[in-house]
């Protein structure tokens, strides 16, 4: 295949027509967990994350974030004929969440369904292939989530931030968008950053292999690519949004593509909620869809370890403005929130095993 | 014996490679050093390195390397010291061309130590400690330092801020040498707030682990100017060894190994310390800069932490130390670090240090430590211009 065909782009135009955010009420502080595993003493890689309570999953939060975004597609959910749920944490190693999410909002029967894997960019994966789905003419609506509530090993680094939520996003034709897609991207390499094999229950990391030749290889050749197919320069985009692991990284990759922190702020939600993995850059796209205005410009670029990233162009429509206050907005969960200790965390999250 | 010239240096920057492997590194500097000097071929290959088999999982690095650097044929085999691989791999190259057994010897430290995850390098750097009486009993590498400065804090009544002066001094020289990993400066209030790793060691006393090969080649002293303009004479070459668990050693506050090589390296050069235009020590920690410079005669026991102060290892100074970073922020690929200050060495011999350069040196000195001080291998490198 010659370069000259990188951009993806359907022969019928396509962008979002409802989305939800979802994020659970309990919040684990960073210093909490330095408190038990590093005597107090540690740099928090972010303030607090969002932990599922004991009847949540990624099944629940799905349904969640879904409900969300039909109320803002107003449209009727047996339409829908893609339910896609992107996750590294579902509630079955075999078994759709997909299914489960179809059933609970209407969807099914008379629809596709199926969950996608590629680590923290499966929900991006999913959009990708709903671009497709419904740009073809094959759907004219197709649902895509990513949502995760992921497994930090107890002391591990990556127990800061390994946070809960996700979003919900109803991709359909161009005119009934709140936000139409102008073209995406993906890049990926095979590149062993982060893993979890069959029956374990924590992934294993490269530590500093996780930087450079993983997150931002990726993230900065997509985001650059996409840009340069579609003639952009940074400063051609009100908002930028990428995958958030932690707070330094997204700040690090944006600015090396020419971002400012202005330009980053509304989509950098790792501070508050942690990491949500597949959930992580969606959620943050609805929190830049909860305050954009028409004609403003998004960038979007997910990761996922294994590894790679896609971007996507979006450009807002007129259609946002009343459409946005029909369901809760980002910050109304973000702001819903109760602080818990380690000790009820190890509990809702099932850290301690009683033999 | 014959004298020993070096005739060719090479070295890759220090850091995180994580496009290149370990055999890259060691050909990419090996030819660099060979073109250096001028020559095609070498009677033989001496790899310093630690632990190619534990982070990269690959051994029998001398015949690996010499076959892909196009020396197929060529004797080669790897040195193994723990820390000290790289200066050993040397002595070992000194050994064979003094004997008057090779004519051309090229010296190779390597270490790729990045792909490794972080508790597979501590574990692999902990077999530079005693295995059954230190390792398997949870010492880690950097605890056995850090025995070790606790101890010299409370007999000399020094404090952690007393030795920021030498890691400011290594980033400050790092700035200066494009081949460094660390090429900014620290202050000394960050030194003073850096994170604790195994108190009282911080994040800013510890030297890096990194990816990094560095090559000299030697030949016969009365052949040097065959192949260089600038050949640098190898005045001294001495090893020692001590015990290798800290609780063996007589005092654990002096470095015997490191004061036993040093006095066999002064006396095979005839110099004394006050002869050594600059020295490149073994500063995996602050702690062992300061107990370097008191075995090598440099400053008087206890009073190593104070030489740190007022500008006395500076460029400038009177003994300028870790001129072109050290291991501190040039970096540490442990095995290959030995070859590193000596390739340094060179460098400033040969006044080709750039900004680092010390003004007119006539003699410089190495020395390589091996796990807390128990292999030590001192080379004193003189301009033979």
């Amino acid at each position: 295949m010659t370069e000259d065909f990188l951009l993806l782009k359907p022969d019928r135009e396509v962008g979002i027509v409802g989305y939800g955010a979802y994020v659970p009420r309990y919040r684990l502080p960073a210093s909490e967990v330095a408190r038990v595993w590093k005597e107090g003493q540690d740099a928090l890689p972010v303030e607090e994350k969002a932990v599922p309570g004991l009847d949540e999953d990624v099944a629940t939060m799905s349904i969640e974030a879904a409900r969300n975004a039909l109320k803002r597609a107003g449209i009727d959910p047996k339409l829908i004929r893609a339910v896609w749920v992107g996750s590294e944490s579902n509630p079955y190693a075999v078994k759709p969440t997909s299914t489960i999410v179809a059933e609970a909002i209407g969807a099914a029967p008379h629809t596709q369904a199926a969950d996608w894997e590629f680590a923290c960019k499966a929900g991006t994966e999913a959009i990708q292939a709903a671009i497709g789905f419904v740009g073809s003419g094959m759907a004219r609506y197709a649902l895509c989530i990513g949502m995760d509530s992921s497994q930090g090993r107890p002391g591990d680094d990556l127990e800061y931030t390994t946070g809960a939520g996700g979003a919900a996003y109803i991709i359909g034709p161009k005119e009934q968008s709140l936000a139409y897609i102008e073209g995406s991207y993906s890049y990926v390499t095979d590149t062993p950053d982060f893993f979890r094999r069959p029956g374990q229950h924590y992934p294993q990391h490269g530590h500093r292999f996780t930087g450079e030749p993983a997150y931002f290889k990726h993230v900065l050749t997509a985001g650059q690519r996409l840009m340069e197919e579609l003639g952009y320069k940074a400063k051609d985009y009100t908002y930028a949004v990428f995958h958030q692991p932690n707070t330094k990284f997204p700040l690090k990759a944006g600015q090396a593509l020419g971002f400012s922190e202005e330009q980053m702020q509304a989509g950098l939600l790792v501070p508050v909620t942690g990491n949500t993995y597949a959930g992580s850059s969606l959620l943050g796209l609805t929190n830049v869809l909860d305050e954009a205005t028409p004609g403003d410009k998004v960038l979007l670029v997910s990761f996922g370890s294994g590894a790679g990233s896609d971007a996507f162009s979006l450009v807002v429509t007129d259609l946002i403005e009343e459409r946005r206050r029909r369901a809760p907005l980002t910050q109304d969960y973000i702001a819903r929130k109760k602080t818990i200790d380690y000790a009820l965390y190890a509990r809702f999250k099932k850290k301690l095993e009683m033999h | 014996m014959r004298d020993v010239s070096i005739i060719g240096i090479g070295q890759t920057k220090v850091g995180e490679h994580w496009e290149k492997s370990l055999r890259d590194l060691a050909v990419e500097s090996l030819q660099a050093a060979m073109a250096d000097a001028g020559v095609k071929e070498a009677d033989a290959l001496y790899v310093g390195n630690m632990l190619g088999g534990e982070f990269v999982g690959q051994e029998h690095l001398g015949t690996l390397i010499a076959d892909f650097a196009g020396l197929r044929g060529t004797e080669a085999f790897r040195v193994e010291a723990a820390c000290c691989s790289g200066a050993a791999a040397l002595r070992q190259g000194y050994l064979a061309v003094a004997s008057g057994l090779h004519e051309i010897v090229a010296v190779t430290g390597v270490e790729k130590m990045t792909d490794a995850l972080g508790c597979i390098t501590a574990a692999g750097l902990a077999m530079a400690a005693d295995g059954d009486y230190e390792a398997s009993q949870g010492l880690s590498l950097v605890a056995v330092h850090a025995l070790l400065m606790r101890r010299y804090m409370h007999e000399y009544g020094a404090t952690n801020a007393d030795f920021a002066m030498f890691a400011v001094n290594a980033h400050r020289n790092a700035v200066g040498n494009p081949y460094a990993m660390f090429r900014q400066p620290i202050s000394k209030d960050a030194f003073e707030k850096a994170r604790m790793v195994a108190d009282p060691i911080n994040l800013l006393d510890s030297a890096p682990v990194a990816d990094g090969a560095a090559t000299v080649v030697l030949c016969p002293a009365e052949r040097a100017r065959e192949y260089s303009e600038q050949p640098i004479g190898v005045a001294a070459s001495a090893a020692a060894t001590d015990s290798v668990a800290l609780h063996d050693r007589r005092d654990p506050l002096f470095l015997e190994a490191a004061y036993l090589s040093a006095q066999r390296a002064y006396q095979q050069a005839r110099v004394s310390p006050a002869d050594i235009d600059l020295f490149e020590l073994h500063d995996a920690f602050t702690i062992m800069s300061a107990l370097s410079l008191e075995a090598c005669g440099f400053a008087e026991r206890g009073e190593g932490f104070k030489l740190a102060q007022n500008g006395n290892i500076s460029l400038e100074g009177p003994t300028p130390i870790c001129t072109m970073g050290g291991l501190k922020a040039r970096g540490n690929p442990v095995g290959a670090t030995g070859v590193y200050q000596v390739v340094e060495v060179v460098q400033q011999l040969r006044g080709q240090a750039g900004p680092n350069q010390v003004e007119d040196p006539r003699l410089g000195m190495a020395q390589n430590i091996g796990g807390s001080g128990a292999t030590a291998i001192t080379h004193i490198l003189k301009a033979m211009n």
